[in-house]
């Protein structure tokens, strides 16, 4: 899909930046914001409204976003998945980056971007495997161009700029989307791979969804920058701030980044600044940093209730289509339900898979080791079924109380 | 810049003091390993080199001397100083086709890196089910000997051969260099290259020629290069004991081979070459047939790869064995400063005093501490 709206003219992604005015590189004052949090519409001179059949296409993935990540909660508290780190809040975030990518582009998602990485088209399930617990990356990352979802913070930004400097030095069109945390911008790793994309001049956007904590850590403790996109002018890139509640104003700002380091502008940084309207994952408890009533003031700027209002109000939106919408995601819940309640045994042995090209002889004998046991716990099974069935000895005759053994 | 790996035979070379293309010459151990990026960078354009002052520079070992000149900035460049963004770019590259060879520019200053080496480039493979690939190696300068300042010496093969997915190689001739190097380019997982800085001076007759002809073939064929990553060679034969060693350590062993042998000892060296994988088979048998070994090695012994080859041997070769496997290691202290470290690092008195212990029935000559003097030290 190509964003052809939201190519602007001036200020970070403009014409002028990377011309040495530090103004070029700074973001705005104010995150950019095209739907007010009533969903109203709003002007921006820089970024244009996304077309309508984008908002519209962007608000079916908010719907289906939101059922996964409360599908996926539920799936947690049914134990079906170890934990998952929601991103209920964000998704607009999640689809506006899968959204502005083409096919040939890259996605670097981490662990909270599981809605990112299935809006760019990856089955939920192979998604899951990671939080389930029966592999670690269960999708192959060449199928749709999106990295393994990265555990180590920050850690992931840099292989985006290696995937971008390869793609430069190949000729190839492609562009690659980074996402991290608010919390991630501390690490060295963000530090190195601003300043890397930036000197080698390659196709990546860093985009860091700010959602106000790092676990318990709230920004302030984090960041005393005037903001998170601030910290681009720094390395010579520019920066960008937009609301990360609005998909209008999301895909805009992101779409005109990634053009821009399509067309040879180089990279760029863009905070969205949004909230984590639950806790970090199933193992935390937000009540300990976070008051009731900062979780209450996000909730008016929900991103779906926005879009949803827009919609309606330009007559693009109905019941019918917002049933449908509904009954998709519901859909897509149930497969994920579905899915997930088979119960996946791994084969042991594939543990001494893909360690390395040629097996070393020492995990050629561990994996002797582990086949042996699997055959005698096996050998016991068989034995208690036969017993159960009567037949200890496996001759498929009842048991003999006169035999020897 | 083309990105496909190509079958062509490497075009005709112009690496400036590698000699002739026949017949055997004198080489340092730093052309050897500059020869062979060149004619890996001559084999196949997806090969790149980049790190710190590796460019018009050529490193400040001279390992990469010459090779912007002749394949250009995007093939061999300088970064920004940044060791984890050295690496952590290193695996985007080489998940997107490339064959990254990146130089840390010591031992120590790797440490910035370990994060991406230890959860990315060892485990990329295994996260994605073979998925993503990561043929990239990683060059690193290492261990003691030159009189190093601190952060210069630091021997750090434990911490990548204790991590799974790693390859370690540490070479210890200038055959061995040229081979594994490009052995280490060929292949398609991750490789920690570790260079013995002691040994970048040091010179063998060798025939290049030969050498190359031998890795040529093997890229054209799709094999492995024969000598290449994964056996021990037998760096010398002996019938009465075996030293175990690789990279800085094999050269001290074989001295105190040779001072053994004037006493009437004969020990059999191994040199590993690569620490994994790791050649049990040929550690075996040699240990079989001795009934004794040590294990030599400059890292600080506690927790290191020598207590594991140790552990190894008593574990197969029990029953052949006529006294406890021993080890001669780097004390566990830091590395220390230049003037203190031929008290640390393990010479060949130590090495013999080793051998002495291990339960011989007749000490030659007259017994206890028989033998050498400090001049015999190769240091
Ligand atoms: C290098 C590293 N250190 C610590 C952690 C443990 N950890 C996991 S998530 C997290 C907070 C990250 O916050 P942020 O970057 O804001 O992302 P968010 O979870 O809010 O999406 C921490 C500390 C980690 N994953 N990686």
């Amino acid at each position: 899909m190509t964003i052809s709206t939201g190519r602007t003219r001036q200020a970070s992604f403009g014409a002028e930046s990377g011309s040495g005015s530090t103004d070029a590189l700074l973001p705005s004052d104010v995150p950019v914001q095209l739907l007010d949090a009533g969903g109203a519409a709003r002007q921006d001179s820089r970024y244009a409204m996304p077309a309508d059949d984008m908002l519209l296409d962007a608000y079916a993935r908010l719907v289906a976003g939101r059922r996964i990540n409360d599908q996926a909660n539920a799936l947690v508290r049914q134990g079906r998945l170890a934990v998952y780190p929601s991103s209920h809040g964000q998704e607009a975030c999640q689809v506006a980056a899968a959204a502005v990518l083409q096919t040939q582009d890259w996605l670097f998602p981490t662990y909270r971007d599981s809605v990112a990485v299935m809006s760019r088209g990856v089955d939920p399930l192979q998604v899951l495997t990671l939080l389930r617990g029966d592999w670690h990356s269960g999708y192959d990352p060449y199928e749709h161009r999106v990295a393994p979802q990265a555990t180590p913070l920050a850690t992931q930004l840099l292989h985006a700029v290696g995937v971008a400097h390869a793609a430069k030095l190949k000729g190839e069109d492609t562009v690659v989307l980074a996402l991290c945390g608010d919390g991630a911008t501390s690490e060295g790793d963000f530090h190195e791979a601003l300043n890397f994309a930036a000197v080698f001049h390659v196709p990546v956007v860093f985009f860091i969804q700010n959602n106000e904590y790092a676990i318990s850590v709230p920004l302030k403790n984090q960041s005393v920058a005037p903001s998170l996109a601030h910290k681009a002018i720094g390395y010579g890139m520019p920066g960008e701030r937009v609301d990360g509640n609005d998909v209008a104003a999301l895909l805009s700002v992101l779409g005109a980044a990634v053009l821009r380091a399509r067309e040879g502008g180089g990279p760029a940084l863009v905070e969205a600044h949004t909230y984590r309207m639950q806790a970090h994952t199933n193992a935390d408890d937000a009540t300990r940093y976070r008051s009731a009533e900062e979780v209450q003031d996000w909730l008016p700027r929900d991103p779906l209730a926005r879009t949803r209002s827009y919609l309606r109000g330009r007559g693009l939106l109905d019941d019918a289509r917002e049933d449908e919408l509904a009954a998709a995601a519901e859909a897509l819940a149930a497969a994920m339900r579905e899915g997930l309640n088979a119960d996946v045994e791994p084969d042991p042995l594939a543990l001494f898979e893909h360690v390395y090209t040629r097996r070393t002889p020492q995990l050629a004998e561990q994996s002797e080791l582990l086949r042996g046991e699997l055959q005698r716990d096996e050998e016991e099974r068989d034995a208690l079924v036969r017993n159960a069935a009567g037949d200890p000895d496996g001759t498929g005759n009842p048991a003999d109380p006169g035999a020897s053994r | 810049m083309a990105a496909t790996p190509t079958d062509t035979p490497p075009q005709a070379r112009e690496i400036a003091d590698a000699g002739s293309e026949s017949g055997p010459e004198t080489l340092t151990f730093a052309k050897a390993l500059n020869a062979a990026l060149a004619d890996e960078m001559a084999a196949d354009p997806t090969v790149v080199v980049f790190g710190e002052d590796v460019g018009p520079l050529g490193g400040v070992f001279r390992i990469t001397d010459g090779l912007t000149a002749r394949f250009g900035t995007d093939r061999c460049f300088d970064t920004p100083l940044a060791e984890s963004g050295i690496m952590g770019m290193a695996v985007g590259m080489a998940m997107n086709g490339l064959r990254p060879v990146v130089e840390m520019q010591f031992d120590a200053f790797a440490y910035p890196a370990f994060e991406q080496v230890v959860s990315h480039v060892a485990k990329m493979s295994n996260r994605t089910k073979g998925k993503v690939k990561l043929p990239l190696v990683i060059r690193i300068p290492y261990a003691g000997g030159i009189g190093g300042v601190e952060h210069h010496s630091d021997s750090s093969e434990a911490y990548y051969a204790h991590t799974p997915g790693l390859t370690v190689v540490a070479p210890a001739t200038v055959a061995d260099a040229y081979t594994l190097l490009r052995d280490a380019i060929r292949l398609k997982d991750p490789v920690v290259f570790l260079e013995p800085k002691k040994l970048y001076w040091s010179k063998e007759t060798v025939d290049l020629a030969v050498l190359r002809r031998a890795a040529d073939e093997a890229l054209r064929t799709g094999r492995q290069v024969p000598g290449g990553i994964g056996t021990a060679a037998v760096a010398r034969t002996g019938t009465d004991a075996t030293l175990v060693a690789y990279g800085p350590s094999v050269s001290t062993a074989l001295a105190a081979a040779a001072a053994a042998e004037a006493e009437g000892r004969s020990l059999e060296v191994i040199d590993l070459r690569s620490i994994v994988p790791y050649d049990d088979a040929a550690v075996d048998a040699s240990v079989r047939r001795t009934g004794r070994a040590v294990v030599i090695s400059e890292a600080p012994g506690f927790a290191s790869v020598a207590s594991e080859i140790v552990a190894r041997i008593q574990e197969r070769c029990f029953h052949s064995l006529a006294a406890p496997v021993l080890r001669v290691t780097g004390f566990d202290v830091p590395y220390p400063a230049p003037k203190l470290e031929h008290w640390f690092l393990p010479g060949v008195d130590r090495i013999l005093d080793a051998v002495d212990e291990l339960q011989w029935e007749e000490p030659p000559g007259s017994g206890a501490g028989a033998g050498t003097s400090a001049s015999e030290d190769p240091r």
